[in-house]
């Protein structure tokens, strides 16, 4: 349980509940101008918009479970138990998106080669 | 050494009602149920996160995909082109609606009841509010623009050009486009009416074209994931009401266990929240 006070927690809950609402009003601000609704013309590599919308997402997650969820105050064996399962999707989100991309490519292949065959018949 | 440990263990028996192999031990400092609903919540992770990975997976599979901030860029009261300005109202709700949750977890381990019962009515009504919300997201989606879970009227361009002609909505006759813009096709007496379009670059310049309907799995994936975690909230709300019920009729003062029910369920309103974070992220932001 919380070593914390009454008092404690209830700050510490109110600032945490501040970062997170800062945190996606810089969300939907770094989604917007990196696709030119703010400034226009500008845009940001795909690359760097996903990676940074990523980090803060897992940044709101930690904040999400050790403040609100209380995780920061159970014993080590429950927070591994818990948490380290979750390693696993690491795997299946590369795997499964490189998959998906293989998919793709593989798709565009097929499709180009029907294109040329459609582009003969259709003339008829 | 071994009789160590058996002492060791037989202490530690002691020291709970009934016995470790009657149940009477705390793993992990943390009660049964406290402990059940960490692991529930661990397994709805994975079901949510097979949902996500195979939005991400058919979403790498197709070349295009409908742009977000186009998609979801209406607004309550007939404003349109609003990107992504709807859903961060309701992330806020959801937000707030956990902020007081803790509150009334905070107020639950300090045994004040009305403290307990005015921070979760609170929370109720945060939930209802983000129903509220996603219900008029869906009405928009399904009744105005036509997207179901077997057809999606938002495409993207692949190549730059120029309309032919208009649709009496935002788009005019000779409204230039480039690649990578997404678009929606209007239904015109209950059809769906794509307009025709002449390409101005690349190996295709100079050819009439017609727009196409997106990706087909884009409103299945959408309604299911959300509505999936919209049934999340629905369920929670439901579980909120009967402990908010017990703890106003005095349940839990007898139990004197600092509201621990009020706790569980604050752990799994919060996990509702936190599959929000995710959903946000991979529909609204990337």
């Amino acid at each position: 349980m919380s070593h914390l006070s009454y008092e404690q927690s209830k700050s510490l809950a109110t600032k945490t509940i501040i970062i997170l609402a800062v945190i996606t009003v810089a969300e939907v601000l770094f989604a917007l101008l990196g696709k030119g609704y703010i400034v226009e013309g500008l845009h940001f590599p795909l690359f760097l918009m996903g990676s940074v919308m990523i980090v803060m997402s897992i940044v709101k997650a930690y904040l999400i479970i050790y403040e609100f969820m209380h995780m920061k105050y159970e014993v080590p064996g429950l927070v591994k138990t818990v948490l380290l399962p979750t390693l696993l999707l690491v795997w299946a989100v590369i795997a499964f998106l490189s998959e998906g991309n293989y998919w793709n490519t593989s798709r565009s292949a097929v499709k180009n080669d029907v294109k040329i065959e459609l582009s003969d018949t259709s003339k008829k | 050494m071994a009789s160590d440990t058996l002492a060791h263990e037989h202490d530690v028996a002691h020291t709970n009602e009934g016995g470790s192999w009657k149940g009477g031990s705390e793993p992990f400092k943390a009660s049964y149920g406290k402990l059940m609903m960490w692991y529930f919540l661990l397994s709805d992770a994975f079901t949510f996160a097979g949902f996500l990975i195979a939005y991400g997976t058919l979403r790498f599979s197709v070349p295009t995909w409908p742009v977000p901030d186009f998609v979801f860029s209406t607004f309550p009261g007939g404003f349109h082109h609003k990107p992504l300005l709807f859903v961060t109202v309701m992330t806020f709700i959801l937000l707030a609606s956990s902020f007081t949750m803790v509150r009334a977890v905070q107020e639950g381990h300090r045994e004040n009841q009305g403290g307990v019962v005015k921070w979760m009515l609170w929370t109720i009504i945060g939930g209802i509010a983000f129903l509220g919300c996603q219900a008029w997201e869906w009405n928009t989606l399904m009744g105005v623009e036509h997207m179901t879970i077997k057809q999606n009227p938002f495409g993207t361009h692949t190549e730059s050009g120029v309309y032919l002609m208009g649709d009496g909505h935002d788009i005019k006759e000779g409204d230039k486009f480039v690649a990578g813009q997404s678009y929606l096709i209007h239904q015109h007496d209950g059809a769906f009416a794509p307009l025709q379009y002449k390409v101005t670059e690349g190996p295709n310049a100079g050819m009439v074209k017609e727009q196409q309907m997106g990706p087909k799995a884009f409103g299945a994936l959408f309604f299911f994931i959300t509505g999936f975690h919209g049934f999340h909230v629905l369920s929670g709300v439901a579980f909120l009401i009967i402990i908010c019920l017990n703890s106003a009729t005095g349940l839990y003062i007898k139990r004197k266990n600092g509201y621990e029910m009020v706790e569980k369920i604050g752990l799994y309103w919060h996990f509702v929240d936190l599959v929000w974070v995710f959903v946000f992220l991979c529909f609204y932001l990337l």
